[in-house]
């Protein structure tokens, strides 16, 4: 292999460690930033409306003077957030549900399987407006909306793991010994499946937080008043002619930057968890 | 023999699509049955001269001081027969509307649809083929970021640059402002419907891309592919031959599956476009309070996914020779 001279000699496996930390302190930095920021720093600003970016404004400002630095900040801590708890939650009902399936088999497994099939036969986006719409909108109904449809690909995963370890010798050993179900459930089946819901849960929330910005962009999420990223995007929707493409620009990109991060924070996990490819 | 198990495999799958759509009926119904909706004041609108007793009148009409069970099965009971209730803004049955605007979406869903699965398969294709090569990278990189953007927010840089910086497309709608109906020649059409075409299908470019990528890294280390390089075939040969026909199936299948994104990605884009299809309306229909137009569209939505998992299905069993022989 060639020989690569860097500034820092460090070794594959310490590079991935190093970014995902990196990654892991702007993710922190960010929620923090968006909770920090109080209101009166989003003053309104009538001398300073729609003033391209620039020095005093990095990402320019709104139609009323706003920052969009840090109304964009906001937004995204708010997302992640709420990106945070309703990847929380699926991740639960995904441990549940890939556990009991495959453990009381028969009929709860059958029922969890039409369950995935039913969530997975209408269009994401139309269940979480339809919940959002159950739940009268607001944080509540997104958080819900999110969870419950975005647990089927995590389940699978679970379910698929469990199943293995079912067949495996110190399992069978184990029920031989009598032990009950909800033991073999605990003691065998959990500390496995660790590692894969750590995993999922990281890789889920660039779905969530992407999808709260879209639901919300559409008028179903949070409210017109928040600061979120879907509303700012929304609001950028009446500008879209006027040329002021700085409104919708900067969030945007924010946005795919951090599911981008996040993501590359699940990939490193599963990678330096999995001794196959920890060294790549 | 065979058309014995085909049979049974299409009447298995008819009941399951059964119990999908009856169970949908009736977590829909719950779920707005849940929802603060007022039926009476979606219908009224914000018109004030409708007195109390007026609202009362027209809450008896509909039924609606039944109670909740009762409601259902009288809804659930006309839908079976074909009526699905009248929307309530746009104040026709709300099959025609369902009808008008699956025919408008359908045509820019599937314009997508092909668009993305030809690119798709050929970057596929290309960036398995030099594994490792610039293209490769540049391949993944670019099939990594667009997973992770939003399609809405892609529709919004899009209008910006291409219609309103750069004036190669029109803004929104998908006829020109102010002409007659029967003057909308195709070009108009196909102006309207490009960019919104190109923004849905760029999304989707990323699924079929790294599958068919994946598939075609494995059949260029496999064993078969090394005796053919033995005998001495061409590169493209190779391609013809031994590539496509094993990655095809699966890409088109994995085509038919992506269906449910299809349908939720044209509801941002529409709604980014202002393109009056089947998403628009759904967004309108939960906004203003809708509900027979958004039971309508919800169960149109399953049956418009399930039939794509249903054909993605049926191509496995008819055009795979291994299938037929097993």
């Amino acid at each position: 292999m060639r020989k690569k001279y860097t500034l820092f000699a460090l070794g594959i496996r310490k590079k991935t460690i190093f970014s995902t930390g990196l990654f892991l302190l702007l993710f922190v930095w960010v929620m923090a930033a968006g909770i920090f920021i109080a209101e009166d720093a989003l003053m309104v600003d009538l001398e300073q409306t729609f003033s391209k970016p620039g020095m005093d404004h990095l990402f320019g400002s709104d139609w009323v003077g706003r920052d969009m630095l840090l109304r964009t900040l906001k937004g995204l801590s708010i997302s992640m957030r709420i990106g945070l708890l309703s990847s929380l939650i699926s991740a639960a009902v995904a441990v549940l549900f890939g556990i009991i399936g495959p453990v009381f088999g028969g009929a709860a497994d059958r029922c969890i399987s039409w369950l995935i099939d039913f969530v997975l036969s209408v269009p994401h986006t139309i269940i979480i407006i339809l919940i959002s719409l159950a739940c009268g909108g607001g944080l509540k109904g997104i958080v819900v909306g999110i969870a419950c449809t975005h647990w089927t690909s995590l389940t699978r995963v679970i379910r698929a793991e469990v199943l293995q370890i079912l067949h495996v010798e110190y399992t069978q050993l184990s029920r031989r010994f009598g032990k009950s179900k909800w033991y073999i459930a605990k003691e065998h089946m959990f500390p496995h499946i660790v590692p894969q819901l750590v995993v999922g849960v990281v890789l889920v929330f660039p779905h969530a937080i992407l999808h709260e910005a879209s639901i919300t962009f559409l008028g179903f999420g949070l409210p017109a008043h928040e600061p979120a990223i879907g509303v700012i995007l929304s609001e950028s929707m009446k500008y879209l002619t006027s040329g002021k493409w700085w409104l919708a620009f900067f969030p945007g990109l924010c946005l795919v930057l951090l599911s981008l991060m996040v993501d590359k924070i699940g990939n490193n996990l599963e990678k330096l968890w999995n001794p196959n490819t920890a060294h790549d | 023999m065979k058309k014995h198990t085909l049979g049974k495999f299409v009447l298995y799958r008819l009941m399951k699509l059964v119990t999908l759509l009856v169970a949908l009926c009736i977590v829909t119904f719950v779920l707005l049955e849940l929802s603060p909706i007022d039926p009476v004041t979606a219908y009224v609108g914000a018109d004030t001269k409708v007195s109390a007793q007026q609202r009362e009148l027209i809450a008896k009409h509909w039924g609606l001081n039944k109670r909740p069970a009762e409601r259902f099965w009288a809804w659930f009971s006309s839908v079976v027969q074909g009526d699905w209730g009248t929307s309530m803004i746009y104040r026709r049955p709300v099959l025609e509307v369902i009808g008008e605007k699956f025919v408008s979406s359908i045509v820019l869903m599937m314009t997508a649809w092909v668009l993305s699965g030809i690119f798709g398969f050929f970057l596929g294709i290309l960036s398995g083929v030099m594994e490792g090569s610039w293209l490769d990278r540049a391949a993944r990189v670019y099939c990594h970021i667009l997973i992770s953007t939003p399609t809405f927010w892609l529709g919004i840089v899009f209008v910006m640059l291409f219609s309103v910086k750069l004036g190669w497309f029109p803004v929104a709608l998908s006829v020109p402002i102010g002409v007659i109906q029967s003057e909308v020649t195709l070009w108009d059409k196909v102006q309207h419907i490009l960019l919104p075409a190109l923004t849905l299908s760029i999304l989707s470019v990323a699924n079929i891309c790294m599958h068919t990528r994946e598939k075609v890294c494995e059949v260029m280390h496999s064993e078969y592919v090394l005796f053919a390089k033995a005998r001495g075939e061409s590169r493209g040969s190779i391609i013809r031959h031994h590539v496509i026909r094993n990655v095809s199936l699966p890409a088109i299948t994995l085509q038919f599956l992506s269906f449910s994104e299809l349908f939720g990605g044209a509801v941002f884009v529409e709604q980014v476009f202002s393109y009056p299809g089947l998403g628009q309306a759904t967004v309108q229909a939960g906004l203003k309070g809708d509900a027979p137009l958004l039971m309508g569209i919800v169960m149109i939505s399953l049956l418009f996914v399930y039939t794509g998992n249903f054909i993605a299905d049926l191509l496995y069993v008819w055009i795979d020779p291994r299938m037929k022989e097993g």
